[in-house]
């Protein structure tokens, strides 16, 4: 078990730092690359007319997923020493739905802003500010949302634990379940393209 | 020059599972967004004030002195904003622009912009997390909370898009 490498101690802290560049410019770039800096592409998944967020945010997962899977399986990759975020099942949920109403005015989400201001687009950096100002507004009344915010606790809680089924199990049913997924996008966009010629 | 095409999604989400995966290798973590807006609004208010660490959310971004420190999500998304650029400057599709629906004005779409990206602030911080943070490492982690969020996420957002049709389409 080499990996986490940071975990391990084979990088310092300004090691990290300089990682952190590196891998921000990678995701920006991916992200860029797949159209995700545009609010109207994001907003049309909305109306079933693009589905690109769903098809590249699940290639994602399941990628990661899948690679995850195999490095422990082969004892390259510690899991116990990857954070896994924890759950705390009201907050998220409720966080969830408003967050989901954000995103559906912003047609951007907080990572794809920063990118659709990046690069040129001023609705980008209205939702780049809106973003900084709720977090701030947010902190600042804190202490009337800390007991709900620290409310339903589950620690590092994963699908397995939940279905009492080993991970295999549960990355099996993710990709089939993406599989069919992505099966169904393709078919809700041409039935968009046939009743909208673009 | 003309724009050129975005890329297969297929294929731009595998690079970007990629990454993801090396962050997961290497750091022993996944990618975020929301952390890095928290550490600035964390910055913003010790800067404001002398006893920001004295708010339980701040200080989780503050140093013990209260002053601001150099958070790896910050320099991740400063990343994240020079990619973007980047890769929008090689494929010609830097452009100065407002994206919005065609039947809306440009102060409605910026209005709409602002108050959505606050929107979000408020659920990103409930839900300790946005689409980076929580569906996509969360989600490639299994994580209960994760899936719960890209549900209730995705879900909300469908439900409110009829009544955004006017912004969109």
């Amino acid at each position: 078990m080499t990996a986490p490498f940071f975990e391990s101690g084979l990088l310092g802290e300004r090691g990290a730092l300089i990682v952190a560049l590196a891998i921000g410019i990678a995701f920006g770039w991916f992200l860029e690359r797949s159209g995700m800096g545009s609010a109207r592409k994001l907003a049309g998944q909305f109306y079933l007319r693009d589905l690109t967020v769903f098809k590249v945010m699940f290639t994602a997962i399941v990628t990661a997923m899948l690679g995850v899977f195999w490095l422990e399986w082969i004892g390259f990759l510690d899991l116990s020493r990857v954070y896994v975020p924890e759950t705390w099942i009201l907050p998220q949920l409720a966080g969830g739905i408003v967050f989901g109403l954000g995103f559906a005015m912003a047609g951007l989400c907080p990572g794809t802003s920063c990118v659709s201001a990046a690069t040129g687009r001023i609705d980008g950096l209205a939702v780049v500010v809106g973003m900084f100002a709720g977090v701030l507004g947010t902190g600042l009344l804190f202490r009337s949302l800390q007991s709900f915010y620290d409310s339903t606790p589950r620690g590092a809680f994963t699908l397995s634990d939940l279905f009492s089924v080993s991970e295999g199990v549960v990355v099996f049913v993710v990709v089939a379940i993406a599989i069919g997924g992505f099966k169904v996008a393709e078919v809700l966009e041409r039935r968009s393209e046939a009743r909208i010629p673009q | 020059m003309s724009a050129k095409p975005y890329s297969n999604p297929y294929l731009a989400g595998f690079g970007l599972g990629l990454v993801l995966l090396t962050t997961f290798v290497v750091m022993g973590r996944g990618l975020g967004a929301s952390g890095a807006f928290a550490s600035a609004a964390a910055a913003t208010a010790s800067a404001a004030s002398s006893n920001a660490q004295a708010n339980d959310y701040f200080a989780r971004y503050l140093t013990a002195s209260g002053s601001p420190r150099i958070d790896w999500l910050v320099v991740e998304l400063i990343g994240v904003t020079l990619g973007g650029f980047i890769s929008a400057l090689v494929a010609g599709r830097l452009r100065m622009t407002i994206e919005k629906g065609p039947r809306i004005t440009d102060r409605s779409r910026l209005t709409l912009g602002l108050i959505g990206g606050s929107v979000m602030g408020l659920g990103a911080v409930l839900a300790r997390g946005c689409t980076s943070g929580q569906a996509l490492t969360g989600g490639a982690l299994l994580s209960v909370g994760s899936w719960l969020f890209i549900i209730a996420a995705f879900g909300a957002a469908y439900a409110a898009a009829p009544l955004l049709k006017r912004a969109w389409t």
